[in-house]
């Protein structure tokens, strides 16, 4: 493509704006991982009863969305990117939601 | 004759025709200038020589699973080599051809040029597709030779995880491998079609050929990760017992088939919508006419693609799923129907008042019409929650995927080989030899499957090597069929070799077709255009091509 005169860079625009992250940024996204590392550690110690799944998969869903978002540069990206990782995400959800109409209502019996 | 003798081939003076002097074929020449190709026609080539070795494998296994069904007693092979036969069937035609059938032969040779590009956007990628291929398939070659493996294509838990003692990881090892190169195939075609299209090639002026693996290259890349990750759980079950499909161990042996079939019923369109494509574009270029409703057929592809996703405990209805899920995904099975049947009447219409004509790809096309909507059809029986009951397990369900993926899919793969042949090798093959074998292997079709239907309905299971003799007269005329279709099959291996070298020059555009791909030379060249088009007409636009060949002189050579 580098033969074509293209200052504005039409063919590639994500290649324009290949947004260098700070080290501050990435830093500050290290300590948070590491606070919420810490504060899963410490959820496994208090008994939440039926909330300890929940917690336990808030606290991975937050430090996942983070990663993505700010080490893989997701939040830099064009709208094609972002929906192509949403489509990722999107299929995931359909595997999850469907499978469960199954092991939810399994126990319901006959009509 | 007069109804059939017309037709639109229009080849160059044979006499003074000749193939171009350079081409992607003669351009480098020895083994390693194609084991290191980048190019994606070469690509192509590779894989369609690779695809048809295992095609052929395949079906010895199934001309075998006939010949022990030729007689109730269980008399030619053991019932545990008898489910070793039907495994390597299944696995061999369904991971080894059936899935990268036409994306990584045609789809591989076409979707640049049609969309006017020099190649796809990743060449290595590509090729890397091609060398995980083999390597998949040296794996699955390795669990036939060391002594077979019996889970049958599903791969089923318990049976595959607690209580065999055959090579279900190395099989299941060769499927994972398989998975990513087919996960390159689809990423290669995504990039390609968002990034690579020629100016003036808007997403409605493609060809419907991309957009059906347009939508593939989506299930294929968002799908095949899942059976992956669920062919390791096997794995790992069978080697350290991690217990995710032991109840014993508070797993659930069906969550397996909840996972095997959120890919595994995708992978149906996978194999499919390609397919769809080459028909799309058969029918346009046999009855002259841009393709009836081209957007709703376009969009068609990729509801099927996202529908697909939603359907798939419908293949576990009587295995002790909820009934209230199974409700919910027989109405969701029933929706497929819709962009499915979009597509077969838009091609109805399609025909409508158009100049027919009867050369093979269209015979091809034509079975693929009535035996995809039979075994669609069939699939509506299936997916309704009662009729399910009595028909699930038995060899009505064998004949409903046969006809979708044989009858559907292996005459959509002939047809466009047939179709782009001469594109491909810059050769025709003869046309009365060839219409004899589409004529054949529908003929052989219907021989074998359709007996099946009615030994399904009569209550004959799938997957066991005996039977009651009253089914034996059905199970003679399957088997009789088997031999037809296999004659079908050899018929083109044999004709489209024989063109390599002696069939007739095509020139560049032999159908009269409107694509991109038959306005360069046949075979084309390794950097397909000369120059980039600019595309300013739509596809299937014959009134443009009318009005460029008007004043055409043609000259080959």
């Amino acid at each position: 493509m580098s033969e074509f005169h293209d200052p504005s860079n039409v063919i590639n625009p994500e290649h324009a704006d290949a947004h260098i992250i700070s080290p501050g940024v990435y830093a500050i996204v290290f300590v948070t991982l590491l606070v919420f590392t810490g504060i899963t550690v410490g959820a496994a110690y208090v008994d939440l009863g039926i909330f300890n799944p929940v917690v336990a998969l808030a606290i991975a869903s937050f430090k996942a969305v983070v990663v993505i978002l700010f080490f893989m540069h997701v939040k830099y990206q064009s709208n094609l990117v972002k929906l192509t990782v949403a489509a990722g995400f999107f299929t995931f959800l359909v595997l999850i939601t469907m499978t469960m109409t199954d092991y939810i209502s399994r126990a319901w019996g006959l009509w | 004759m007069s109804a059939t003798s017309s037709t639109i081939v229009n080849l160059p003076d044979q006499r003074t025709a000749a193939l171009p002097k350079r081409h992607y074929l003669n351009n480098e020449d020895g083994l390693l200038s194609w084991l290191f190709t980048g190019d994606h026609k070469r690509i192509a080539i590779l894989y369609l020589i690779s695809i048809t070795f295992f095609f052929f494998i395949g079906g010895a296994f199934a001309g075998l699973i006939r010949l022990e069904l030729l007689t109730p007693q269980p008399d030619l092979v053991a019932s545990d080599t008898y489910n070793k036969f039907f495994s390597m069937h299944g696995i061999v035609m369904i991971f080894l051809f059936l899935v990268p059938s036409v994306p990584a032969t045609l789809g591989n040779f076409l979707i640049p040029i049609m969309l006017g590009a020099k190649d796809l956007a990743f060449p290595k990628i590509n090729l890397l597709s091609w060398y995980l291929y083999w390597v998949g398939g040296l794996f699955t070659l390795a669990a036939l030779v060391l002594g077979g493996v019996d889970t049958g294509w599903t791969f089923t838990t318990p049976l595959s995880t607690h209580y065999l003692n055959t090579h279900v990881v190395t099989a299941a090892t060769g499927v994972f491998i398989i998975g990513f190169s087919s996960i390159f195939t689809g990423l290669n075609f995504i990039v390609t079609i968002h990034r690579m299209r020629a100016p003036g090639m808007t997403w409605f002026r493609m060809p419907l050929f991309c957009w059906s693996n347009y939508a593939a290259s989506i299930l294929m890349v968002l799908g095949t990760p899942v059976l992956a990750i669920t062919l390791v759980l096997v794995a790992l079950e069978r080697l350290v017992g991690i217990g995710v499909f032991d109840p014993t161990k508070g797993g659930d042996p069906l969550l397996f088939q909840h996972l095997f079939w959120f890919y595994s019923h995708p992978a149906v369109y996978i194999m499919i919508l390609p397919g769809m494509g080459v028909i799309s574009e058969v029918i346009s270029t046999f009855s002259r006419k841009r393709v009836f409703g081209y957007t709703a057929v376009a969009f068609s592809s990729v509801a099927i693609a996202l529908f697909g996703f939603f359907v798939w405990a419908h293949h576990m209805f009587i295995m002790g799923v909820s009934n209230y899920s199974a409700l919910v995904f027989s109405l969701l099975t029933m929706l497929v129907a819709v962009p499915s049947a979009i597509k077969i009447f838009n091609w109805a219409f399609t025909l409508q008042k158009g100049s027919i004509t009867f050369e093979t790809p269209m015979l091809y096309a034509f079975g693929f019409l009535g035996l995809f909507t039979i075994g669609g059809m069939t699939g509506v029986f299936l997916g309704a929650l009662g009729m399910d009951i009595h028909l699930t397990e038995t060899y009505f369900i064998v004949a409903h995927f046969h006809f979708v993926m044989v009858g559907g899919m292996l005459m959509a793969f002939l047809a466009g080989i047939h179709f782009w042949w001469p594109k491909m090798t810059g050769r025709m093959y003869p046309e009365s030899l060839s219409k004899l074998a589409a004529v054949t292997t529908f003929i052989g079709f219907n021989l074998t499957f359709l007996p099946q239907f009615i030994l399904g309905y009569l209550g004959m299971p799938r997957r066991y090597h005996a039977y009651p003799p009253e089914f034996q007269v059905l199970n003679v005329l399957s088997t009789a069929g088997a031999t037809v279709l296999g004659v079908g099959y050899m018929l083109p291996l044999l004709y489209l070799g024989w063109s390599l070298k002696y069939g007739a020059i095509a020139g560049n555009n032999p159908w009269q077709a409107t694509g991109l791909e038959w306005q360069i030379q046949s075979p084309p060249l390794t950097e397909n255009f000369i120059e980039i088009p600019i595309v300013d007409h739509e596809a299937y636009d014959y009134e443009w091509l009318a009005h460029k060949t008007a004043h055409e002189v043609t000259t080959v050579g």
